[in-house]
């Protein structure tokens, strides 16, 4: 593929297309949710009018082509995050299933009083209340890593808290701050102390070329919806001994051998976590969204969202000054797109509300991170993301209206 | 389509900038109730003190958006110094006004929940002031703003009569 990203690859996400209140859409929730590519959306039609058949099982031709289909969308994204095997692919819902999934079942075999779980202070919401929830069943310690200057985790004291660790959970790239984290560094610390480190990757798959073996993680979670795929489909990824030796999760149909009435023989990994028909289309349009991503190329990608970053801080700060904070790493290398603001005395909730009155779609609110906001000393940002689809407009569009919204406010 | 002028009235504002009644109450005699608005973090508190049968101090604390926090000020400004029957009235009047169902306007929002004859005994009430903040149904994600400090209060009203 060629051409720039940004305005030359806006003509292939037909919302990009449609208008707000009589203005161009201007999208910049992508940490949130993506935009879809025509593409996802034509794989995922094409899987319902052509080869719509319950997976798995089945002799007939269509049967045998979902499957196939389902399959191959397995391989692609096992190749996108350079997985060893397709078996360590677990598809999910989102990385919420992912990592409530090892919390239940490897939590749940795995830890007991005396044990300790350690997640950092900018975690979502996703990768700290599965180990509330199991600390409260098991008996287990919940520590935390804090945040130090300019959005980094103070790891000052690493030793000591993985002391007694027997899983680190820490988010590759932060929804709020744009941190990204020293995933192979926080591995090695954690494997020295002989914990296991659990990465959520939602916001970190989408944006940077990942290599699971080369972060050094034991189990990795992503989602569709935020990398160009649809909703309702994640991906959890596990070394093959650590799924293999796991109890399943859900109980049902797909992940058995054999069912009896004194009992049940579970099935080979991927397919033991994965009970009941899954989200078959969902799996084609993620499939689809890999291969999307892949031909714009992930460096690309990266390099992209790098530059409108840098001039995206540069932009903001030029226009408002101190007026307007970008909470996180002030270094556009050391951090993805994006931008949780603080304008003036302006909440958040009203300033999103201003912007959408011009098209510029930006999220309000606490991220599912209210730990990290207790620690920000604010109750909520507004947050704008940035992706393929973006370019120096769209941030001019924002710089615009966050004027305007400091206008009406004023 | 509603534009920010409906949602954003002058006095509205003017209670965002000035906010009434703000602090906190000693408790007891108050009592204390903690709302949240979880999609967007925000956060009242409310404290009522009451004296037979009557409100005879309300305080607002907490942090949120212009609509939370103006919604606050002037419920403390309707209630204060009224009768529970006649504050829970206006609470049933505020939240019908607040209710997409009970303008006419199509799609779900905050629900009602109070007891089934809701509808019944408010007719007569005034809202006053308060009618301002009818803007916000045409914004229904805003709506739980504007309802945060008013379920925080009925808290704190079944709290003291607990």
């Amino acid at each position: 593929m060629s051409g720039e990203l940004g305005a030359g690859t806006r003509a292939d996400f037909p919302l990009l297309a449609r208008e707000v209140r009589g203005r161009p859409i201007i999208y910049l929730d992508s940490a949130a949710s993506s935009q879809k590519p025509q593409c996802v959306l034509d794989a995922m039609n094409s899987y319902y009018e052509t080869i719509n058949a319950n997976v798995h099982r089945g002799a007939y031709e269509i049967a045998a082509q979902a499957t196939e289909a389902m399959e191959a969308a397995r391989a692609a994204v096992a190749r996108f995050v350079n997985a060893p095997s397709a078996d360590e692919i677990v598809f999910t819902k989102n990385v919420t299933e992912a990592i409530n999934l090892v919390a239940r079942s490897w939590g749940g075999a795995n830890l007991g009083p005396g044990d300790a779980v350690l997640i950092t202070e900018m975690e979502h919401h996703a990768n700290i209340v599965p180990w509330h929830i199991m600390a409260a069943e098991k008996g287990f310690e919940l520590r935390w890593i804090g945040v130090g200057a300019d959005g980094q985790l103070d790891l000052s004291n690493l030793e000591r808290l993985l002391d007694g660790a027997k899983l680190l959970g820490v988010t590759a790239m932060s929804n709020v701050l744009g941190t990204l984290n020293p995933v192979r560094r926080l591995a090695d610390a954690a494997h020295d102390a002989g914990a296991l480190l659990l990465v959520d990757a939602a916001q970190y798959v989408p944006h940077l070329p990942t290599d699971v073996q080369a972060l050094g993680a034991d189990f990795l979670g992503f989602t569709g919806h935020k990398m160009c795929g649809p909703t309702g489909i994640g991906v959890l990824w596990a070394r093959a001994e650590l799924l293999e030796a796991m109890p399943p999760f859900l109980g049902g149909g797909e992940m058995i051998l054999d069912v009896r009435k004194d009992g049940f023989l579970p099935n080979h990994i991927p397919h033991k976590f994965e009970a009941g028909t899954p989200p078959i289309a969902e799996i084609v349009g993620l499939g689809a969204a890999v291969d999307y991503l892949e031909g714009l190329g992930m460096d690309r990608v990266r390099e992209h969202e790098v530059s409108l970053t840098a001039y995206a801080l540069r932009t903001l700060q030029d226009r408002y000054g101190t007026e307007l904070a970008v909470h996180g790493p002030s270094e556009p290398a050391c951090r993805g797109g994006v931008l949780s603001m603080s304008f003036r005395d302006i909440h958040p909730h009203d300033l999103s509300q201003v912007l959408d009155d011009r098209g510029v779609c930006v999220r309000a609110g606490h991220h599912c991170a209210k730990p990290l906001m207790r620690h920000l000393g604010v109750p909520a940002t507004a947050r704008a993301s940035l992706y393929v689809y973006n370019d120096t407009a769209d941030v001019d569009a924002l710089a615009d209206a966050l004027g305007a919204a400091g206008e009406f406010f004023g | 389509m509603a534009g920010l002028e409906d949602l954003y009235r002058e006095i509205i504002l003017d209670h965002y900038r000035n906010p009434r009644n703000r602090g906190e109450l000693e408790v007891p005699p108050a009592v204390q109730a903690v709302g949240f608005n979880p999609l967007c973090g925000d956060e009242v508190i409310v404290y009522v003190e009451v004296r037979d049968g009557v409100i005879t101090d309300v305080s607002t604390g907490g942090q949120g958006c212009s609509i939370s926090q103006s919604s606050a000020s002037m419920m403390s400004t309707a209630v204060k110094g009224r009768t529970v029957a006649e504050v829970r009235r206006l609470v049933r009047a505020f939240k019908r006004m607040m209710s997409i169902h009970g303008t006419g306007i199509g799609g779900t929002g905050d629900d009602l929940d109070d007891e089934p004859d809701s509808g019944n005994g408010t007719g007569d009430v005034k809202l006053g002031d308060l009618e301002a903040l009818q803007g916000v149904v045409k914004f229904p994600v805003r709506i739980k703003c504007a309802t945060l400090s008013w379920n925080t209060l009925v808290q704190a009203l079944d709290e003291t009569f607990a």
